[in-house]
């Protein structure tokens, strides 16, 4: 880590938490007050020794509680003034990192499908909890001693150089080589943490796969196996932990070392210069207490120099995610709405690559009238998927233009195509929440009653009412308390409140049971009436009751026919897959 | 709270007694040495500024002497500090490493009943971070141990200086002492809160950002920002109320030493006016209290963690105390070729719950394939687990060509039988390691066996570097279909002699799955195969077809004379077809 791409990012953040700009001064001042408070107590002592204690006409009691009294005053203001500065600090920094954990936050949903996807889901929370925890915690603990320890270096400085100029230089020089190293230390401090951070993420992908594992270990008795991938990880952590604090004490001691050298030469040096110098017995003792002082806050530097490191390098992570710019954007206020009615589908010579890779879909040029109901088909990879992404805007083509009922995609608000085209995906997600907030999801001012039509109307009464608690049910995490069949019927119902002009349907692999799959196909049936309808069949029935199907094969579109005619192509692709696909049902 | 929290110390140290031995001498040794510190720097300041200030020269001897008793002391605290921290730092990591492997060994030995109660998550939380809170209060420890020996010896020091200064040293350790203790108080149960909020803030992230997609295409990208933006208001909240604490209380332990000197100041010129004292004493004592003050503190870190550190401990002690480990027998069972396998009137319940599984009898023939057919929630799932041990029966028992199952040792349940469950498992391997699970027995030729009957040998000769491919965790750079076809594969290759299959095929193109099924009915696997299947295809393969309803065997027969004889069945298999009918 490069000092200029700390401090790049830290202007960068700054620049981008706008929160942490007011008041910052205040802060500022009342930190300055707080440390003047903690040289009062070595100036007291001075003063006390110098002109209370060895005064010219003996120990002068009334003048040492003189001074006391002052210095207590003092140091009253100062720690009033440091409770104000952290409450102050906390408060503004707090309510500054929560609105980056917001802006963060809906920054990845603005995201293209593109970058949702090759970043892992795993980085992406990370990147709004511990990224900015880190931010926080340092704030928190290193961050304001560091502000103090600066603080109180500058101070102490000042006021030893008032006591005596020569002696300050002495200090400075000692402390020369603690700093020289504690710099030095610094590159190897960053590269032996980052170690740790990743042994950590090696540690937690084995012990992640010996739990999410577990049943495949025991079925095959290879828990040997796994044992000894853990075991090396662990140790690895260990030992990658052990050095890094190895070389954080020593660096932290090199500051031990300065103290050492520091008091020696003050004394030595504040000796040899004597009164003639211009000191006095008060004003070098005063001046060790000054060292102490002095030192403290380079020791607590040292310490809190990898955690500044660390809350940095999770400032830059955020930072880089915000930097990423949503290409698939919301042409919003410049945007226009889509007609009224139902919605024809236009791909206009449309091309689609992954940055980087091989084109998908090559050249697709075709129509889909309004109220038609069409099933894309084709094999696994064939680029089915990527038409459907391309058709509700989860992506941009490559080349050429998507149109619904003549306006390009592009132009279109997402406020307005999001509410017309919607989309249902294959594995019909749901919220760890119930049956009916998850439909509510897609149309949040639905009654009870109301949703009760909905099932009643796609012919899921009976099932709705099977439901432990109804429309109270909870579905579990991701849905997970309902079978994969049952997600598929409230991912449809929720389309269907939805109400949309233009239907997409990616149809779910996986082998659904036979009693959910009759109620699905009912359902569907309603669902789709009088819409335009783009369904991704995996199921030839879907195709076979299809007023079109749409076949794929390596990124190009082959056939296009009602089924009953493409059927009879004789060595066509989609003959083939009907073929084997009726083999499989009889 | 403070008694829990201090039987898990006791605990730790007598694990690691001899790195907290090392942490405890070098944190005392470096306490010692503040205070001797304190006393030399009085020394200087009475014994040699005072009378060089006096006579106006001093000993170049005693100077050079001077620089080298600071210069030595500094040297001993190094030393000191290197102890304290490293004990303490490798006990510490030590401690952890020791907790994580006990806790996935456990994981590793505990039967998947248990694993199937227990969420993912949790169980990831108390491997990491429950192991790490548990051990968290050790890092200072040594430190604050260290402190009160130092606290003692500057009480005594004091003393014997003189008695009244003695008095300041009495009142503020006790005071620094009570202040510790009421922040660690005040602060645990927000910093509780806070914690709590954080798990919030994440839970919402993970599902929202999972469910991705449909936010996007639902637009809902503004609602979930407000949904998220209610927690992390409550977190900020939390935290500013976390801040406010430390804000009050940091300032006032910075105070307190600061007016310990300052009272030091005040009675010391008394008693200096009265002459009980030296200058020299004067110095030292006020110099020891701004030295002190730091220490102070580590106790406070270690009763501040405390509450975290109980909680992360008993999470822990969960896991290491469960119990319902399977025992294995000692058994082989190295007969060649298919095994039968026979299932005599088996109960089975999970934990406390209703019987799922009831007189349960049926049989695998030696080399014939048999498909559970039921609805959802039958218990089809529940028979394939039992069929390869991984849980025992409540009632009846499993057999093996004849021998019980859990009179089989583990080596020969894992070679004889394997199952290919219903999602698929990737590990974060090679295709090849994937595929061979370090069995010793699988060569490479038995690996493409395995790949060529499980239809995966096109796509992997297709990858960057065949059977080298590292696949990533959970095998994210495959299809749904592909981790389907390598975990069969992956059974396969074991030449196991009974094969099971939970609606292993179900991600699979219906062509590449008609293709792997002929190949096994082909009986190219030479194995026994119990199947649980929906497709129509793979139950009309079967020789015998298992029909359940509610955890009951309701008719066994070939799948014709079930479509013929038996309603229910022919009612849940043409469901298929009635769908069909619906949408034409």
């Amino acid at each position: 880590m490069t000092d200029a791409g700390t401090f790049a990012t830290i202007k960068r953040g700054l620049a981008l938490s706008p929160e942490l700009r007011p008041g910052l001064g205040g802060t500022i001042a009342l930190a300055l007050v707080q440390m003047g408070g903690r040289v009062a107590v070595p100036i007291a002592v001075q003063q006390g020794i110098d002109h209370g204690i060895r005064g010219d006409g003996g120990p002068d009691l009334q003048y040492v509680v003189g001074v006391v009294a002052v210095t207590f005053v003092a140091l009253m203001i100062s720690t009033l003034a440091g409770y104000l500065m952290t409450r102050r600090l906390f408060t503004v920094s707090e309510t500054a990192l929560g609105g980056l954990r917001s802006r963060t936050f809906r920054h990845i949903h603005d995201l293209s499908m593109l970058h949702q996807q090759s970043e892992r889901r795993g980085t992406m929370v990370s990147r709004v909890t511990s990224d900015v925890d880190q931010i926080s915690q340092f704030l928190q603990t290193g961050g304001v001693q560091l502000l103090l320890a600066s603080g109180q270096l500058l101070v102490s400085t000042i006021v030893m150089f008032v006591y005596s100029w020569q002696l300050t230089i002495v200090v400075l020089l000692a402390f020369g080589p603690s700093v020289a190293i504690i710099r030095l230390f610094q590159k190897r401090l960053a590269s032996v943490y980052a170690a740790v951070r990743e042994r950590t993420g090696v540690m937690l992908g084995a012990v992640a796969e010996s739990v999410v594992g577990a049943l495949v270990i025991r079925a095959y008795g290879v828990a040997g196996r796994t044992e000894k991938r853990l075991d090396e990880s662990i140790s690895g952590l260990r030992s990658a932990q052990q050095k890094a604090l190895k070389t954080s004490v020593t660096s932290f001691s090199s500051g031990e070392i300065g103290a050492g050298l520091a008091l020696a030469a003050v004394v030595v040096v504040g000796v040899l210069i004597g009164e003639d110098g211009g000191l006095t017995v008060g004003r070098l003792t005063a001046f060790l207490f000054l060292v102490t002082l002095f030192i403290q806050p380079v020791q607590i530097a040292t310490d809190m120099l990898n955690e500044a490191q660390n809350a940095v390098a999770g400032w830059r992570r955020v930072l880089d995610v915000l930097d990423l710019s949503p290409d698939v954007a919301d042409p919003d206020d410049v945007g226009v709405a889509l007609p009224v009615g139902p919605l024809s589908v236009r791909f206009d010579d449309v091309s689609f690559r992954y940055p980087g890779g091989p084109v998908v879909l090559h050249d697709v040029d075709l129509e889909i009238p309004a109220r038609t109901k069409v099933a894309v088909v084709g094999e696994t990879g064939s680029g089915k998927t990527t038409f459907a992404k391309l058709l509700t805007r989860l992506m941009d083509p490559a080349e050429g233009e998507v149109l619904l009922s003549g306006t390009p995609l592009t132009s279109v608000r997402f406020s307005s195509l999001r509410s017309r085209v919607v989309m249902v995906p294959q594995d019909g997600f749901l919220f760890d929440a119930t049956v009916a907030e998850n439909i509510r999801f897609a149309e949040p001012s639905l009654t009870d009653e109301q949703l009760t039509d909905a099932f009643a109307e796609l012919g899921l009464k009976d099932w709705l009412d099977g439901l432990p608690g109804g429309l109270e049910t909870p579905v579990g995490e991701r849905g997970e308390a309902l079978s994969v069949g049952e997600r598929q019927l409230v991912a449809l119902v929720r389309a269907y409140v939805a109400d949309p002009d233009l239907l997409v349907l990616d149809e779910a692999t996986s082998a659904v049971d036979p009693a959910t799959e009759v109620r699905l196909q009912h359902a569907l049936d309603t669902v789709t009436r009088g819409r335009t309808t783009v369904a991704i069949a995996h199921r030839l029935s879907t195709a076979q009751a299809a007023d079109e199907v749409i076949v794929v094969d390596a990124g190009r579109v082959v056939q296009r026919g009602p089924h009953t005619e493409l059927v009879q192509q004789e060595g066509s692709i989609y003959a083939k897959l009907y073929a084997s696909w009726l083999e499989q049902t009889r | 709270m403070l008694g829990r929290g201090l039987r898990v110390l006791g605990q730790a140290i007598r694990t690691e007694p001899r790195l907290f031995t090392v942490g405890v001498v070098g944190s005392s040794v470096f306490g010692l040495l503040v205070i001797a510190n304190s006393y030399v720097v009085g020394y200087v300041i009475g014994h040699v500024v005072v009378p060089a200030f006096s006579s106006g020269h001093a000993g170049t001897g005693e100077l050079a002497l001077i620089a080298a008793v600071f210069l030595g002391l500094s040297a001993l605290r190094v030393a000191s500090v290197f102890g304290r921290r490293l004990g303490a730092g490798f006990m510490q990591f030590r401690l952890q490493a020791r907790y994580r492997r006990a806790v996935t060994s456990r994981y590793l030995s505990l039967p998947p009943a248990w694993h199937q109660r227990h969420a993912t998550g949790t169980l990831l939380s108390n491997a990491n971070s429950d192991v790490e809170a548990a051990f968290v209060p050790i890092a200072p420890l040594p430190f604050a141990v260290g402190t009160i020996v130092m606290i003692i010896a500057a009480v005594v020091a004091l003393f014997f200086t003189d008695p009244v200064l003695a008095l300041v040293g009495v009142t503020l350790f006790p005071a620094l002492f009570g202040l510790n203790f009421v922040y660690s108080r005040a602060m645990s149960p927000r910093q509780i809160r806070a914690q709590r909020m954080r798990a919030k803030v994440s839970a919402v992230a993970h599902e929202s950002f999972d469910g991705a997609l449909v936010v996007k295409t639902m637009g809902r990208e503004a609602d979930e920002s407000r949904r998220f933006g209610v927690f992390v208001t409550e977190l900020r909240d939390a935290l500013i109320s976390v801040g406010r604490l430390r804000g009050l209380f940091d300032p006032l332990m910075d105070a307190l030493p600061s007016l310990g000197t300052l009272a030091v100041l005040l009675l010391g010129a008394w008693r200096l006016e009265s002459g009980a004292i030296t200058v020299t004493e004067l110095v030292t004592v006020s110099f020891l209290f701004t030295v002190l003050a730091f220490p102070v503190r580590a106790i406070g870190w270690v009763v501040a963690e405390l509450p975290r550190s109980v909680a992360g401990w008993e999470r822990v002690q969960a896991v290491l105390s469960a119990t319902g480990d399977l025992s294995y027998g000692d058994k082989t069972a190295d007969a060649e070729g298919a095994a039968e396998l026979r299932f005599d009137r088996v109960d089975f319940r999970y934990g406390d719950g209703p019987l799922v599984l009831r007189d349960v009898s049926f049989a695998v023939p030696r080399g014939k394939t048999v498909a559970l057919v039921g609805a959802t929630g039958s218990g089809k799932s529940t028979i394939a687990s039992l069929a390869v041990r991984l849980m025992d029966p409540v009632g009846g028992q499993i057999l093996l060509d004849d021998t019980e199952l859990p009179s089989l040792s583990e080596a020969a349940l894992a070679r004889a039988e394997a199952l290919v469950p219903q999602i698929p498992f990737i590990f974060d391997d090679t295709i090849r390691g994937n595929i061979t699970l370090d069995r010793p027995e699988i060569s490479d030729k038995s690996v493409r066996w395995a790949l060529d009957l499980a239809q995966a040998e096109k796509f992997v000769r297709n990858l960057p570097q065949e059977l080298d491919t590292a696949v990533g965790e959970r095998g994210t750079s495959l299809s749904g279909g592909q981790r389907q076809r390598i975990t069969l594969a992956r059974a396969l290759a074991g030449k196991p002699r009974l094969l099971v299959l939970d609606d292993a095929t179900s991600a699979v193109d219906p062509r590449v799955e008609a293709d792997i099924l002929a190949a096994l009915r082909g009986n190219d696997a030479g194995a026994s195969i119990l199947v649980v299947a929906y497709r129509r295809a793979t139950i009309a393969l079967a020789d015998e077809v298992v029909y359940l309803e509610q955890g009951k065997v309701v008719a066994t027969g070939t799948h014709a004379e079930l479509l013929a004889g038996h309603q229910g069945y022919s009612d849940l298999v043409t469901a298929y077809e009635k769908a069909e009918r619906v949408e034409a």
